[in-house]
């Protein structure tokens, strides 16, 4: 393990011409932009009224720092650990192997400005966000930059957390990842906040690059507290015969917004799209999926599932789309609400659009209660009828995360998953 | 060997006495049951479809979809019916399922584990080495593979692993009475062998079963002490062990005239 010095991911730090540039026409292009509105197809059903965020400033202050470091507690194991409060790195360490770059953004803009231009914000942000999506670019101050050359598998997860603090903060975490030729990576990051009432916003973007016969997989792990709000743009990119995994957990905040395309981009190339979302009181999570097959013979699974509790409402909108000559492309999506409530509300808007011949294609989303033969089968067995409910609803969820295939990654998520739950069952606010 | 099967209670028993009950839309399936099942003991209820014999497990198990409109069932002198489904269950009653419920995404060392956690103090944890050490023991008994604990609740088991979970289940929380409704059907001789197995290694002078089912096949391989043949919604007839040879042997036309008579 060596300690990467704190004062190389200062802001202060020069940046190459090319950013300074991209940064300006970014914030041009936020301003210019118009504000989503009521009738806008990509943010039907949203409450566009969340989109008001007047109110959040940066921070310069990072906040209770040793704090944080400690309650930062994740994997056992990691090839690396960064810790940010309000998009300053408080804390790094790595075991990396040769060859692999795992650098704040700060710091990769100058020691690698060629490698991080060539893949940095390169896709059209198309789900809606666009203009959140610019005032992301024009505001970054700092993130991650991960990049493993070919042939490099990096044998345990790189762990990144966000902490959100102070009143009214907003943020911008930036994460980049690039697999050479037949890399593996995988990795986790942590967006929470440092205390329980102080509203924060994070405008989050994380772009995946997975090169030829690469493995790239990550995890978004979101329990900010219920006062706070967050955008996440997530675009994946998967070149021939590369395996993408991009997975979600929503647990937290009171607005989510959760943008993921993933592009096909060549023959044998796989992208798994999973999420796990428990919202709870009256918590909104609205998702939006875009599963781009650019590529002939590519392979994409969406799995996406909610547990409603009391008044929560989700939004989920997905849409395969098959590029004319992507023929023998294979590409699932399904949506699946639990309500576990009389007054939750879920809306789904599965959708396909095919272009290309000799396809397999299907799209569907299901909402169901748990059933009564379920909990009387439970209940026979001694287990009393609330945790009849969670048990069934636990495993609702665990079905999803057990398709990560890691079993330290999915502890560390099923863990977030129990926190909810218990949050839950104590009537928590 | 021979006691009259609707003796005065044993205070140590489960005491089935005069049981009505009705669907939701009043039709009567159950039209005065009694029976007592004192520890100990292994009675057997023999009788052809509709006799009322699942209901009667049903109905002791607490399942809402039926109404008891007279009698009563009492488990070492105490009174069920005010008990949920679930605090029957934690009170001694077992019902091994005719038809086992899956439960998606739940795995089965986690369910069992729930139930018997369910089963101690507020705030006392389940010992995890020794359930595990526990739960492989039972499963070698019958023979159920260790991938088993793993894989959701019932959900892709043939008919035969799930019965053979039921009996799993049972042998884990170590009921004080155990009913088991048909779990013989649909079973090959070699699974029902191993159910057998069983049920006759959780035979105990501290524990009553409750065995219904349609053939007799399953009592060649476990001995009841008593046979109650039911028709129409009552025990129309009470015997040992050779009443089940006597029904596989004239069949259940001739129980027709016992429940005229």
């Amino acid at each position: 393990m060596h300690t990467i010095p704190l004062a190389a991911s200062s802001a202060a730090l020069p940046c190459p011409a090319w950013f300074t540039a991209r940064q300006q026409a970014a914030w041009t292009r936020y301003l210019a932009a118009p504000a989503p509105k009521r009738g806008d197809e990509a943010w039907r059903f949203s409450n566009i009224k969340q989109l008001d965020f007047s109110s959040f400033a940066k921070s310069t202050e990072a906040g209770p720092a040793a704090d944080l470091i400690a309650r930062s507690s994740g994997l056992e194991a990691t090839a690396a650990k960064l810790i940010f409060v309000n998009e300053t790195l408080v804390s790094a360490q790595s075991s990396l192997p040769a060859g692999v770059i795992c650098l704040p953004l700060a710091e990769a803009l100058v020691s690698h400005s060629a490698l991080v231009e060539a893949h940095f914000m390169k896709q059209e942000t198309r789900l809606g966000s666009a203009k959140y999506a610019a005032w992301h670019e024009a505001s970054l101050t700092n993130g991650m930059f991960i990049h493993v050359p070919d042939d490099v598998e990096v044998a345990h997860p790189i762990e990144i957390h966000h902490w959100l603090a102070g009143d009214n903060t907003v943020i911008f975490p930036h994460t980049l990842v690039v697999t050479g030729s037949h890399a593996k990576v995988r990795v986790v990051e942590m967006f929470r906040s440092a205390d329980e009432l102080q509203p924060g916003l994070a405008i989050a973007v994380n772009d995946l690059s997975a090169g030829p016969g690469s493995k790239l997989d990550y995890v978004a792990i979101q329990a900010f507290n219920e006062v706070s709000r967050i955008i996440q743009i997530n675009e994946t990119a998967a070149a021939r015969d590369a395996a993408t995994t991009g997975f979600i957990l929503n647990t937290g905040a009171a607005w989510v917004r959760n943008e993921s395309l993933s592009r096909l981009e060549g023959a044998g190339a796989r992208s798994d799209m999973l999420a796990v979302s428990i919202p709870a009181r009256a918590q909104e999570y609205d998702q939006r999926t875009f599963q781009h097959h650019v590529s002939a013979g590519a392979f994409s699974d969406l799995l996406y599932k909610n547990s409603l509790y009391d008044y929560a409402t989700t939004i989920f909108s997905g849409l395969i789309f098959v590029d004319e000559g992507a023929h023998h492309t294979d590409a699932y999506q399904t949506c699946r609400n639990l309500l576990m409530s009389d007054t939750c509300e879920a809306n789904s808007m599965p959708g396909l659009e095919i272009n290309a011949d000799q396809v397999k294609c299907s799209h569907g989303s299901t909402s169901s209660q748990i059933s009564e033969e379920e909990i009387f089968y439970l209940r026979a067995r001694g287990i009393d009828p609330i945790a009849a409910r969670q048990l069934i609803a636990r495993g609702f969820s665990v079905e999803v995360v057990e398709r990560l295939g890691n079993p330290a990654l999915e502890a560390l998520v099923i863990r977030f998953i129990d926190d909810k739950f218990a949050h839950i069952a104590s009537g928590g606010a | 060997m021979n006691r009259p099967p609707h003796s005065a209670p044993h205070p140590m028993s489960l005491h089935i006495h005069n049981l009505h009950a009705t669907l939701e839309d009043g039709t009567a399936i159950l039209k005065g049951v009694s029976l007592d099942i004192p520890k100990g003991e292994v009675h057997a209820i023999m009788g052809p479809n509709g006799s009322g014999k699942s209901t009667l497990s049903k109905v002791i198990a607490g399942n809402e979809g039926y109404l008891v409109t007279a009698g009563s069932v009492t488990l070492d002198d105490t009174d069920i019916f005010p008990m949920s489904i679930d605090e029957r269950s934690r009170a001694g009653i077992f019902l091994a399922f005719q038809y086992p419920s899956e439960v998606p995404g739940v795995s089965n060392a986690n369910f069992i584990r729930a139930a018997l956690q369910a089963r101690l103090p507020q705030g006392e944890e389940l010992d995890a080495v020794a359930y595990y050490h526990r739960l492989y023991a039972k499963m070698d008994l019958l023979e159920i593979d260790r991938k088993f604990t793993a894989r959701s609740v019932n959900e892709g088991f043939s008919g035969g692993e799930k019965k053979r979970n039921e009996i799993l289940q049972l042998m884990m929380l170590e009921p004080q009475y155990a009913i088991l409704d048909e779990t013989d059907s649909g079973l090959d001789i070699d699974a029902l062998k191993i159910v057998a197995k069983g049920v006759n290694a959780m035979r105990s002078p501290d524990r009553g079963f409750l065995l219904i089912t349609h053939y007799q096949r399953l009592l060649d391989y476990i001995t009841p002490d008593y046979v109650h043949v039911m028709a129409e919604g009552r025990i129309v007839r009470s015997g040992g062990p050779e009443l089940a040879l006597e029904l596989e042997k004239h069949g259940y036309e001739f129980l027709k005239e016992l429940a005229l008579a």
